[in-house]
């Protein structure tokens, strides 16, 4: 470990370990994972915390996004300037809330927050038809696509307003059965 | 901290709030005195150095108060305390400044002021009790803070801030709690509390990095779905139980043993007989564990009856039986208690919903999925299940299909009865006739195996057939699996129950055998005795100077049965390695390459590649490890065998499902608690434990091999050293113990224990789903209230705007029953055909439920209690069905 422990300074990497879900190691990792992404902008050295941002373009070709209908979403909510770029900070974050460790809670507003395209506080019908296009890649006529939103609002919305509050969505998902909470709202592992 | 107090959210808010309740009075006191004090400076040295050795501690908290004043200057003072600026202002600049440097710095104790220091000791003084509380309480909160920042839905930036802060704070302030003498004490605690979260979390670190394979499951999970993941978590945990089995069998019956046991060559069951001693070294002798093999550690003709071994005295033969005992207590306790653990994460696989098309927007995509493939299979899956849903939705009251898919599913079930049935007796029928031939000498090839033939022709043909009827069941995967599982393993019992039936013939022919050899050897020995004292004429006889490898042996059928096992385990490691090899590899190398050239597509259309064969790997898991159990006792070796198996296996099948399989058509979930595995290996340890124990219990051990030659029964070791080297007291107290009088009442106890607990369980289980239920109303209830309040019940709402005064009505007039026999807003009454019975339920309960408001009587209530819950559409509430509330 020697020579190779110049990335974080101690105080750093207990910082990082409180703030979220992730052994020193997973940390060190995450951090080759994010300079392997664009090496020539990332350093090795992060213990004068450059600011260095890399753009969301970069970001979604990680394997473990790669594939996800939403990946785009989630890089945006992540990023403190909404607009996907991640600084090593965004990004530790992002993966701190998708890991397996972090709470439903926690999960919960982020899917929240992923889910609400518009970014308007409510889940409504457009984010929701997005939401079911993007799950199915377009493959149901516009007449489903209607009849399954209008039905996934009836079933949720408990204020009556056509459109999900966070509430109503806390409630919907805190009702989901276990399996469909632990990996199926938001998780992620790593392919490291 | 201007900027601080912008950002929005949690921890400001709480501070922000706390900050003034805590420190306003003790900010102004303080500064008062600082004021004064800074006049008597002089008087201060003497009782300075009185209070030397508590200062730094109270510095710090000086320090942090003066922190906290000068956030409160920013924020109130301005306002609220114009005329003390000036006085606030002539606080040493330094001080001030050197604060604020600390207080973003990392450096939590960059030196304070003088005058802090110097009126330390004033201050310590008079800190009162309601202060300490006031602080103590904040500390906790702040660690509070630090414990669960990253539960926090907050930047990054953000966290790592507010932790320093509240890190700093903690460092500072802590020290300060607790008075006099308790404050050592209570900084000592401190520092634990602290060394001891970091152990926990290195200990956290190293825990991790010890469990294997996590990367390669996961790798596995992420391009096959859970489902997949399950068998090989499985696997790992099955390796996991095979160490420690290891482990004890190793550790306290095979190193003792050659350690400290007598050599090879030194007595005749540690030598290979003269007449085999040409081919003990022969390959194919060696593999079929004869020759050196056989005369090994590996079995239990090897070990030797002496009752202690070396200088420890350790006592080899008892410990033989008990490591055999405890490894079936052992696996008994683990696999159970994992299964308890199991259905308690389990939960309920609710599938009656009332989020049918929520859940299925906002968690139906598995996040874990990293493949391209996967991700289409998934994509496909998704709209798949929607369209289902969507056709369930729109005909959900028609009732044929549901008809003919029970139809399909009985009929399913009897095929499947029938032609197990029919193995079952095709197996009866084998086993009968090949004892029929056991008495024959002239048999073809084809008599000889017709056993091995029928049962792998069985064991080939039945569970693809058995998969092919289940498609009539149309069930989930998942539950499909579980139903292949049962049904394969039913089939796979018969197979179990030919092996033990020939084990067992065996058995009886060899102590046969071994009875007429032990009658002729000790014959022999009379014999030789009888001619040795006549020719000596010398009647200490010495016992006749053979070599060990010239004396009879009986056939230690202990050692037979070991053999058979260990060449059982070694063969199915060759035939599942070879499958894998040729069924996959070959396979997926054959369609790779031989596609260039080909009339068709083999990618997509034929031969395709290998599915990953979830059920069969796990009954091959399963019954492999009912193998080891059983031949563990006779075979010591047999579980290091499988340990190397497993380990193997583990690699291998991660590199072969990865290089050669592609992932299932429908991808899914497995649950989360693979408690079936689980109760199939349970079932399979009983099973396997039965004939061992009978073994134990009742059949001679050999008399001339293994460690309990010589005794009646295997089990007599146990009374031997009950009797020789336990004191004589407790001898009578085992009599006791096993006398009847006292083990009946202990069955009945234990019986009505688990009785007793069973009910619990039951009334337990009864109690939750009366909770479920009761949950699933009362959101019933409160949608409909607010649906009703708010937008829906236009009629009611041409009601409400016709009262009179209608600003004065109390927030919640006395309404907001619903008619029990009427349930508001037909539901589509819920979805699944199959619960009529559930619905008549639920209005039942309806009827139950609301029956105790209304029986604190509607009129005379107070308006106040009952509102329609907070919430956005707290308006009032209106009941639905009831006309215009009571005026």
């Amino acid at each position: 470990m020697g020579n190779k422990q110049t990335t974080f300074t101690e105080e750093q990497l207990e910082a990082y370990q409180d703030c979220t879900f992730f052994t020193r190691k997973e940390i060190l990792r995450l951090h080759a994972r994010y300079r392997e992404l664009a090496p020539h902008l990332v350093p090795l050295d992060y213990t004068n915390n450059p600011d260095i941002k890399v753009p969301m373009t970069l970001i979604v070709t990680m394997p473990e996004l790669k594939e996800n209908p939403f990946r785009e979403r989630i890089v945006e909510t992540f990023s403190e300037d909404g607009q996907g770029n991640l600084s090593f900070s965004d990004f530790i974050d992002m993966f701190s809330a998708l890991c397996e460790a972090s709470p439903r809670e926690l999960k919960t507003i982020y899917a929240f927050k992923i889910y609400d395209f518009n970014r308007d506080n409510f889940i409504c019908k457009e984010d929701l038809e997005k939401t079911l296009n993007k799950l199915t890649k377009g493959e149901l006529t516009p007449e489903e696509v209607t009849l399954v939103c209008d039905k996934a609002i009836e079933e949720a919305d408990l204020d009556g307003d056509n459109k999900l509050s966070f509430a109503d969505f806390e409630n919907m998902i805190s009702k989901a059965p276990d399996f469909l909470r632990y990996r199926h709202l938001f998780c992620y592992v790593f392919i490291f | 901290m201007r900027r601080k107090t912008k950002l929005p959210g949690g921890v400001e808010e709480q501070t922000g709030r706390s900050w003034p309740r805590n420190v306003v009075a003790m900010m102004m006191r303080m500064k008062a005195r600082m004021s004064l004090l800074r006049g008597r400076e002089e008087e201060q040295p003497i009782r300075r150095k009185e209070a030397k050795p508590r200062t730094v501690m109270r510095r710090t908290v000086m320090w942090g108060k003066e922190r906290r004043e000068r956030r409160e200057e920013g924020r109130k003072e301005r306002r609220r305390k114009k005329k003390r600026r000036p006085r606030v202002r002539r606080t040493p600049l330094n001080s001030l400044t050197v604060v604020y440097a600390g207080f973003d710095s990392v450096c939590p104790f960059l030196p304070s002021s003088s005058d802090s220091n110097s009126n330390s000791s004033e201050e310590e003084e008079s800190m009162s009790e309601g202060e300490m509380a006031r602080l103590m309480e904040e500390v906790e909160e702040k660690k509070k803070l630090i414990a669960n920042i990253r539960n926090k839905p907050w930047r990054m930036q953000r966290r790592l801030k507010l932790l320093k802060e509240a890190q700093e704070f903690v460092d500072k302030f802590e020290g300060a709690l607790g008075k006099g003498k308790g404050r050592k004490w209570y900084a000592y605690k401190v520092m634990m509390t602290k060394k001891w979260i970091k152990f926990q979390r290195d200990f956290e670190n190293f825990r991790t990095a010890c469990i294997p394979w996590e990367r390669k499951i996961k790798e596995v999970e992420s391009h096959f779905g859970s489902s997949v993941a399950s068998y090989f978590i499985f696997l790992r945990w099955m390796y996991g139980m095979n160490l420690v089995l290891f482990g004890f069998t190793f550790g306290l019956v095979v190193i003792p043993e050659v350690l400290m046991g007598l050599p090879y060559g030194s007595i005749p069951r540690k030598t290979v007989p003269r007449a085999e001693q040409d081919t003990a070294q022969d390959y194919s002798v060696l593999m079929d564990f004869n020759g050196y093999c056989k005369y090994s550690v590996l079995f239990y003709g090897y070990y030797n009856d002496q009752r202690t071994v070396g200088v420890l005295k350790f006592r080899l033969p008892l410990s033989y039986l008990m490591v055999g005992i405890g490894t079936f207590g052992y696996s008994l306790m683990l696999v159970i208690r994992t299964m308890a653990k199991n259905a308690d994460v389990g939960g309920g696989d609710g599938e009656d919903s009332d989020f049918t098309f929520a859940w299925k927007m906002f968690t139906s995509w598995d996040y874990l999925i990293g493949n391209a493939e996967t991700a289409d299979n998934k994509y496909a899956s998704i709209t798949t299940s929607f369209k289902e849903s969507i056709v369930d939705e729109q005909e959900n009251q028609k009732d044929e299909n549901i008809h003919l898919r029970r139809f399909l599913r009985v009929l399913a079930n009897f095929l499947i009865t029938c032609s197990l049935g029919g193995s079952g007796y095709l197996i009866y029928f084998v086993v009968k006739r090949s004892q029929e031939f056991a008495t024959r000498d002239d048999l073809s090839w084809y008599e000889k195996n017709e056993m091995e033939i029928v049962m792998s022709l069985l064991g080939l043909v039945c569970p693809p057939l058995f998969e092919t009827i289940a498609e009539l069941e149309d069930y989930h995967p998942r539950i499909a699996l579980k139903w292949q599982l049962g049904r394969i393993f039913a089939l796979f019992l018969g197979n179990l129950y030919t092996f033990l039936f020939a084990l067992f013939d065996e058995v009886n022919t060899k102590l046969e055998e071994e009875q007429s050899i032990k009658n002729a050897s000790i014959w022999a020995m009379k014999e030789y005795y009888a001619n040795y004292s006549r020719l000596m004429n010398d009647s200490e006889a010495t016992p006749p100077p053979m070599d060990p490898a010239d004396v009879i042996r009986g056939p230690c059928w202990e050692t037979a049965v070991g053999i058979e096992f260990v060449k059982l385990t070694v063969s199915d490691i060759q035939v599942s390695y070879l499958t894998i090899l040729i069924g996959d590899f070959a396979r997926a190398v054959i369609v790779r390459f031989l596609n260039y050239c080909w009339c068709w597509d083999l990618e997509a259309g034929f031969p395709s590649y290998g599915e990953f064969d979830i059920s069969g790997n796990v009954l091959g898991l399963v019954f492999n490890q009912g193998m080891i159990w059983m031949g563990a006792f006779y075979a010591p070796g047999l579980v290091g065998i499988n340990v190397l198996r497993l380990l193997s296996s583990m690699y291998y099948q991660c590199w072969a499902v990865m290089a050669t399989n592609v992932p299932h058509e429908r991808v899914f979930k497995a649950s989360k608690s693979n408690n079936f595995y689980m109760g199939l290996l349970l079932l399979v340890l009983f099973l396997s434990l039965l004939p061992v124990v009978y073994t134990i219990m009742t059949l001679p051990p050999s008399f001339d091999c293994g460690p309990f030659s010589g005794k009646d029964k295997m089990f007599d070791i146990i009374m031997e050293t009950i009797d020789l080297d336990l004191p004589a007291f407790m001898g009578t107290l085992f009599s006791y113990a096993a006398n009847p009088g006292l083990i009946i009442p202990a069955v009945l106890l234990m019986v009505l224990a688990i009785y007793y607990l069973n009910s619990v369980s039951e009334a337990y289980q009864n109690s939750n789903m009366e909770l479920k239920k009761k949950m699933k109303m009362a959101r019933d209830e409160e949608k409909n209230r607010r649906n009703n309040a708010d937008t829906t019940n236009q009629v009611m709402k041409d009601l409400e705007d016709l009262l009179p005064n209608r600003s004065l009505i109390p927030p919640a007039p006395p309404e907001p029953e619903k008619p029990p026999e009427q349930e508001p807003k037909p539901k589509p009454t819920k979805t699944k055909p199959g619960t009529a019975g559930k619905g008549v339920n639920l209005q039942k309960d309806v009827a139950l439920a609301s029956s105790n408001p209304n029986a604190r009587g509607p009129v005379s209530r107070p308006p106040g209690p009952r509102g329609p819950g907070p919430g956005p559409g707290a308006g009032p509430g209106r009941g639905r069905g009831r006309g215009p509330p009571p005026r």
